[in-house]
């Protein structure tokens, strides 16, 4: 992973003085709570419901052990002792004190850490595909690439007041594991006739209020002028963006109002300003960065005999079996594998982990997985580089620690944001509409029997928990100062991406179990042999469901 | 709107890393201009500035300001004499202002002063600077003094600016 150097330990250490400067000058009433806000956004702290939030910054969800233990350390001594993987693959604290904040931050500068920019509106944490380096359908490893965004957006001068927040995602893969169609920017990478590193460059998607689907804005980009041609789409949108209401200040209704051509050619015009100025990517540049990312020494190992060994742990246990099946990934390295901890067992809010499994599990990293992680978009944590010898031996320490529950990508590994019970915006809970779902399907086979399906739940619009893109989607809403549930079907995160619709009028807590029930029931009658959910919803359509839900 | 200053009251102007004096005068947009009874010193609203262009674009003492919703184009041909260009931030969380400075700087090759002015704050010090302002108004109730610190929050940057002082190289390049 990118190691700092002594630049970007000084810009962090400095960051941390600045902050600590404007929490004691707001502390002695010297900053006003509006001058605050933005430049505590800034650095990922929120005020929520019942305490502050600090979102740590996770670039494209990659981190070390010693970053987790560092964790697991602040979340026992500033907060409750759990810490929670968000959607974005960063992490969040519940319970910090603002006083405590700049300690804090101090402590995650020893690990390389921060917490700059995970929200406000500026340019995000720069998101990926959680298998990158390591899936087998990749065109060239992203990371490298998220690092330079990363650097070029970290502090960038122009780009701290946006109009809005602003998300960019690099997809490198055949299967989209991004949402990159749902980012205000989506950087796709692809290889040219040649062999060449080109992007194509999405604009204006994304979720909350209204989801939009990004547009080509621009094919075959050269990897050198990444940086200038992101900087001139920032340029325009800083320019341009809407102001005067929040909720139409997002780059997509920008692109929307002038169209993607002339949006296109705005950004062509910026562009041909700073085409080639310092920015300019060279070759050293991208290979110092590239370097980092290099695949670890991998042991030559024979894949079939792997298999084979694996086949028979199989016939001992078939819950061994199952994870296998469900939480392991094929990886690009003969006999290895990439391994997903599950942190979604009923009961728990999804995403959450104490300290002492996040000790466990880098324990389990530094022995099976070179002391790397990942954090999934879905809320869980990913061990890119495990021995498929290793595979039983780490299953059965998973099992132990409550994060090997084989279900993922099922109904009951759903993606949840905190919701009404800790976040200041919900208009619902969401944490509880999990559990409730996770308890009425607890029949593995069952679950395993409808096949895939994406389960996604938000709080409120703003749709942290992604619920447009859901399979099945679940919005909280408030209704007369009661806590109600729309239920919408056929979103999509994929390259076929799509929005999911609404089925109807929405439901009360208890009822939504049952709604999902019967839409099930719909999905079982209707599909045809190979057909997972979307391809059913996708032939059939939203009537029968809504048919059958509202009979 | 940006507060008019006068030069009775201490000046909050800061400039090459000192509070010096303010003898700039902010003419309102809605205020009567009339170039032959106009003194020294006015920065003039845009559209009050564009009426006269032909006789100030060279004037050594009367400069322009630029509300944060009014992009500097109509200057690209018009502002290399001009002494003082004033980007107002009626509030600072609206940073239009930043991307209208690199403008100035970078594609029109503005080498005058450039002025943030308006709710000009402490925290945004080092953006305004690495955008290539070169002249700060602190909002009149802030303390000057301690915002001056602002512009040195960080000694180092990942990406190219326009800062003026110091025109630097971004971090990759050095590496």
């Amino acid at each position: 992973m990118y190691i700092y150097d002594q630049y970007d330990r000084q810009i962090i250490n400095e960051r941390v003085n600045q902050f600590r400067g404007q929490t004691d000058r707001f502390l002695a009433g010297e900053l006003s709570e509006t001058e605050f806000l933005p430049l505590r956004l800034q650095n990922g702290l929120y005020i929520q419901r019942l305490a502050p939030m600090l979102r740590v910054a996770v670039p494209y969800g990659l981190y070390n052990t010693a970053q987790l233990r560092k964790l697991a350390h602040i979340a026992r001594h500033y907060d409750k002792g759990y810490i929670h993987v968000s959607t974005r693959q960063n992490f969040q604290l519940n319970w910090p004190r603002l006083e405590d904040v700049p300690d804090i931050l101090e402590e995650l500068a020893t690990v390389e850490m921060h917490a700059v920019q995970t929200s406000g509106n500026c340019i995000r944490n720069t998101t990926t595909d959680q298998y990158a380096g390591v899936a087998i359908d990749e065109i060239e490893d992203p990371r490298p690439w998220c690092e330079l965004i990363r650097q070029w957006s970290t502090f960038h001068p122009e780009f701290a007041l946006l109009p809005r927040k602003f998300k960019i995602a690099v997809c490198a893969t055949e299967e989209d594991r991004a949402a990159f169609k749902f980012h205000d920017i989506g950087v796709e990478l692809v290889h040219n006739d040649e062999g060449h590193t080109r992007f194509h460059v999405h604009v204006g998607g994304g979720l909350g209020r209204t989801p939009v689907i990004s547009q080509l804005i621009k094919k075959d980009l050269h990897w050198q002028h990444l940086i200038t041609y992101l900087e001139a789409v920032l340029r325009v949108y800083n320019q341009l963006g809407r102001r005067d209401n929040k909720y139409k200040a997002r780059i997509k209704i920008l692109v929307k109002a002038m169209g993607p051509e002339a949006f296109a050619e705005r950004v062509d015009q910026e562009w041909q300003h700073i085409k080639g100025d310092e920015n300019t990517l060279t070759e050293e540049a991208v290979a110092r960065v590239q370097a980092f990312f290099a695949p670890q020494d991998y042991d030559v190992l024979d894949d079939s005999s792997c298999n084979r060994e694996l086949a028979s742990q199989r016939l001992e246990s078939n819950d061994f079996g199952r994870w296998l099946d469900k939480n392991v990934q094929p990886h690009k390295q003969d006999g290895y594998a990439i391994v997903n901890l599950a942190l979604k067992p009923t009961g728990i809010a999804p995403g959450d982990i104490t300290d002492l499994q996040m000790e466990a599990i880098a324990d389990l990293a530094d022995q099976y997985s070179g002391g790397l992680l990942r954090n999934t978009h879905q809320q869980n944590i990913v061990l890119a580089d495990v021995k498929k010898a290793d595979l039983f031996a780490l299953w059965q320490r998973c099992d132990a620690l409550n994060i090997a529950t084989p279900n993922l990508g099922h109904l009951s590994d759903p993606i949840c944001c905190p919701g009404g019970d800790y976040c200041a915006l919900a208009n619902a809970k969401s944490i509880p509409i999990a559990e409730a779902i996770q308890r009425q399907f607890d029949d593995i086979d069952y679950l395993y029997d409808l096949g895939p399906i994406d389960l996604n739940i938000s709080g409120c619009m703003n749709a942290c928990g992604h619920h447009h893109v859901g399979h099945i989607g679940i919005l909280g809403v408030d209704k007369k100062g009661r806590e109600f549930y729309q239920i919408s079907l056929g979103g999509n995160m994929g390259r076929e991406a799509s929005i999911a619709k609404i089925l109807g009028p929405s439901f009360s807590p208890e009822e939504v179990p049952t709604v999902i029930e019967k839409v099930l029931d719909v999905f079982v009658k209707q599909r045809q042999p190979e057909e997972q959910f979307i391809d059913t919803y996708r032939r059939v359509g939203i009537d029968p469901f809504k048919e059958y839900v509202y009979a | 709107m940006p507060n008019s200053s006068n030069s009775i009251k201490p000046s909050n102007l800061i400039k090459d890393q000192q509070i010096i004096d303010n003898p700039w005068q902010i003419i309102a947009k809605d205020a009567e201009f009339s170039i032959e009874t106009a003194g020294d010193h006015l920065l003039l609203p845009l559209a009050t500035w564009l009426q006269h262009a032909e006789q100030l674009k060279n004037s050594k003492t009367i400069g322009v300001w630029l509300d944060s919703d009014e992009s500097p184009e109509p200057l690209q041909a018009l502002c290399q004499s001009i002494p003082v260009i004033a980007i107002n931030f009626p509030v600072f969380a609206d940073g239009r202002g930043y991307s209208y400075a690199r403008t100035l700087r970078d594609y029109y090759a503005y080498t005058g002063d450039l002025r943030a002015i308006g709710d000009v704050l402490h925290d945004q010090m080092y953006f305004y600077k690495r955008c290539g302002f070169s002249s700060y108004l602190i909002r009149e109730d802030a303390n000057a003094e301690k915002a001056l610190a602002g512009l040195n929050d960080f000694s180092a940057n990942y990406q190219v600016g326009s800062d003026q002082a110091n025109p630097d190289t971004p971090i990759f390049q050095k590496r």
